[in-house]
């Protein structure tokens, strides 16, 4: 008789089941998309925060003071120590080697530019481009196209292999160059593939591959300095401690955090005579923003949640108090309260079931189509969430009902039927 | 007539001769206090909801533009061909900047320490890069004349045991005690800052940088930038790209999810008023029905319930809207630290949102009654 009531309500009463049914669906929509972006939101913006340039930079243990002024360098090239171009593939092979975005070695030279038949001192940059780097059987590419975005270049990036060569803004339009021309660099005749624009120090200067650049240092293997681009966790109090006065558990805890301080531990390791420290001005300041933003996400998820759970309490009431004849005729017949409430919660689960999975789809469906049209790349929901969205969409639906049966039951049969209520 | 009606009639006889159609607009919600409450409490969530995430949404740019400023300067001025700026320069800047935003000037020499290596000496003005680069981790700030901040870096080689130490630049040395060092993982690691007054007076250099971080919008950065060309022709003004291009795209982002969590939710609001009012609305069929009995005019049932629902949109809107102010106000203080300024612009268009979701809930129940015959309605079938 029970299962026959709920059946025969849900086939005769199609309109109204499906008015409440769709604002559950709604609701379990929302709240699906929301927590889907919430839970997302942080890596996202951290791989836009990427943008911004190297948050890590690894540079000899024992090399002099650097003499840059305007990023310029005054150091003798072949003054201080250098770090092994053998050992830059290892970076990949850190605990944390998924979390990191790019690097790129820079060996920078001076080098005499032939202009009109004078000699002119340039300081000439050694990089990769968009180099592969293999470690183990994985391969990667990784060099200043990746990790600096905002390097602009007119006519065609070099290949990594070739001696080819970028020159900056200002130093081609000191020397009337243009992409396709070809200069003498100390002795060698290079070819221009491209035009760089970056608005920093490096338009003064001709970007070559990094081979080249040893090859004109007479270095083989040697690099100045790699700047390292990772994902890392907003530094907090814990990050802040000295790894070496901590024991155990608790240094495991630190090391295995993506923490700047951590990653950076962990480069030094990799590679041999190194120190690696993080670039404070982009390290410190991610922590913030990111903190900020997603703070800002979570509360407004919350905004959410609140909003489709009243949405739904709403629906429910209002569907619920639109039947209280039959409530009446219920109870004339002999249902007891407890029976007639059975049958309303029994209703409102299958409803919450129901839309609770069509919306669980849905905002699936959603939270994919925000993550590709703003952030270009994938949010995916992991089905795990199901149960749990399930069950909220029941506990809510049952919240939003509850006041409604309660009101339900307690009238009298005889002003139901008559529909003075 | 027992005694208390014929009191009720007296004084409804010598009551204010109020329209009948305000009565009924009153009577309609108090006699029906929960529903009408119900169905207002779901106008104020919604509109205070909208409000919060408009409020936030015009206001987040800033907040964030704000943060983005602690990564120190997005515009750069140098002296064409690494000259020497004019002085006055900053005065111009601080001028063309008016209070939006803060400009640091940079003296930069090669010195030679004791021992005759070579180190790179910066005159700075020490009150205006505390303020420019806030991530500069420095363990004290000189306070007294002839103190200087060391790079960590440049710490051992120049004064290992913390001790006063001498530089010479062309022949001219300068005496400085060390007050504490700087930590930024970058070139300030391998430099000595002195005050820039020190600087000048023992170098006979001008500052030949000043670092600029403009507030506001990337138009409002582009104005000052192009104010200062004009201004200063003798320095190059470059943007810091890096910078500007990274904050434009994580503001963009932001902004964008933003937007559609925005939209997401207020349709919720007002999917969730249209169910609650609908359902109101139906629930008076025999209101509705008895006044067609008693002869009213179909304009004067439409203009009835579209004022009833009119009235709730506007109440709604006006409690809806202080309460999101104070919301969003709230979310402001919580996750940026700094209150969200209210926007009064928000109000009309909540206003309006508001009376249009009412009226739609009215009148679409009302156009589907009035084809029903009020005799069936008052039997309750």
């Amino acid at each position: 008789m029970f299962v026959r009531l709920v059946y025969e309500s849900f086939r005769r009463q199609k309109r109204r089941k499906i008015l409440a049914g769709a604002a559950i669906t709604l609701g379990v929509t929302v709240a699906t998309a929301m927590i889907a972006v919430a839970t997302d939101i942080g890596d996202k913006i951290n791989r836009e925060l990427r943008t911004i340039g190297a948050n890590l930079v690894v540079t000899p243990q024992e090399d002099s003071l650097d003499l840059e002024i305007g990023g310029v360098n005054l150091k003798p090239p072949t003054d201080g120590a250098f770090l092994s171009e053998a050992d830059l593939p290892k970076i990949k092979g850190i605990f944390w080697h998924n979390n990191i975005v790019g690097f790129a070695p820079v060996l920078p030279v001076s080098a005499v530019i032939q202009h009109e038949g004078k000699p002119q001192d340039v300081t000439l940059t050694g990089t990769y481009f968009s180099k592969k780097v293999s470690y183990g059987n994985e391969d990667f590419v990784t060099g200043a196209k990746t990790l600096y975005p905002w390097w602009k270049v007119s006519g065609e990036w070099p290949d990594d292999n070739s001696r080819d060569v970028l020159i900056g803004e200002r130093l081609a339009n000191k020397l009337k160059e243009k992409p396709g021309d070809t200069i003498t660099v100390s002795g060698r005749q290079l070819h221009i593939d491209g035009i760089l624009s970056t608005g920093g120090a490096e338009d003064a200067e001709v970007i070559a591959p990094l081979s080249l650049a040893q090859e004109i240092l007479g270095k083989p293997g040697a690099v100045r300095r790699v700047y390292v681009s990772a994902l890392t966790k907003p530094e907090d109090a814990f990050a802040r401690r000295d790894p070496k006065s901590l024991s155990g558990a608790i240094y495991d805890r630190w090391y295995c955090t993506p923490y700047p301080q951590a990653i950076a531990l962990q480069l030094t390791e990799a590679m041999s005579h190194s120190h690696a420290e993080q670039i404070r001005q982009v390290a410190q300041n991610e922590g913030a923003v990111l903190t900020r933003i997603e703070g800002l996400i979570f509360l407004i998820t919350l905004a959410a949640l609140f909003a489709s759970g009243l949405a739904v309490s709403a629906a429910m009431a209002t569907a619920i108090f639109e039947r209280r004849a039959e409530v009446g005729l219920m109870k004339a017949l002999g249902a007891g309260k407890f029976a007639v409430a059975s049958v309303f919660f029994a209703e409102a689960a299958l409803m919450a079931l129901i839309g609770g999975a069509v919306g669980f789809g849905i905002g699936s469906a959603l939270a994919h189509q925000i993550g590709h049209s703003i952030f270009n790349s994938q949010i995916s929901i992991s089905p795990v969430l199901l149960p749990v969205i399930l069950a909220i969409a029941v506990i809510v639906t049952f919240a939003g009902s509850a006041m409604a049966i309660r009101r339900a039951v307690s009238l009298d049969p005889v002003f139901a039927l008559r529909g003075e209520l | 007539m027992s005694h208390q009606a014929r009191d009720l009639a007296a004084t409804r006889a010598h009551a204010p001769h109020t329209s009948m159609f305000l009565r009924m607009l009153v009577r309609a919600a108090v006699l029906r206090r929960g529903r009408a409450a119900s169905a207002l409490f779901a106008m104020v969530v919604a509109a205070a909801v909208a409000t919060a995430m408009l409020n936030l949404y015009v206001d987040v740019q800033a907040k964030l533009q704000r943060e983005f400023r602690n990564y120190g300067a997005n515009i750069i001025l140098v002296g064409k061909d690494g000259a020497s700026l004019p002085a006055g320069t900053l005065a111009q800047v601080d001028s063309a900047l008016a209070g939006r935003g803060i400009a640091a000037p940079f003296g930069l020499i090669v010195a030679r320490t004791s021992d005759g290596q070579p180190i790179v000496v910066a005159g700075v003005d020490f009150d205006r890069v505390k303020q420019l680069d806030r991530w500069w981790s420095v363990s004290a700030w000189p306070a007294a004349a002839n103190q200087a901040l060391v790079g960590v870096r440049a710490l051992p080689l120049v004064s290992p045991k913390n001790q006063p130490f001498d530089l010479t630049f062309q022949g001219r040395a300068l005496h400085v005690t060390p007050a504490g060092t700087v930590q930024t993982g970058a070139a300030e690691d391998s430099r000595i800052y002195v005050s820039l007054a020190e600087f000048v007076s023992w170098t006979g250099v001008q500052p030949s940088t000043v670092e600029v971080a403009a507030s506001g919008s990337s138009a409002e950065v582009v104005a000052v930038m192009n104010q200062l060309t004009q201004a200063i022709p003798a320095a190059d003004v470059r943007p810091v790209r890096q910078i500007m291009e990274g904050e434009a795209r994580v503001l963009g982002k932001t902004r964008a999810t933003l937007l559609a969590a925005a939209a997401l939710i207020i349709l919720t609001a007002a999917l969730c008023v249209l169910s609650t009012l609908m359902g109101w609305v139906f629930d008076r069929r025999r209101d509705f029905a008895i006044m067609k009995a008693l002869g009213a005019s179909e304009r004067l049932l439409n203009g009835f319930f579209a004022a009833e629902a009119a009235a709730l949109g506007a109440t709604g809107a006006m409690i809806g809207f202080l309460v999101g102010i104070g919301i969003a106000a709230w979310i402001g203080r919580a996750n940026f630290h700094a209150p969200v300024v209210p926007r009064l612009g928000v109000l009309p268009i909540v206003l309006a949102g508001s009376m249009a979701v009412t009226l739609i809930s009215a009148i679409l129940p009302i156009s589907l009654l009035r084809r029903v015959q009020p005799a069936v309605i008052l039997r309750g079938e």
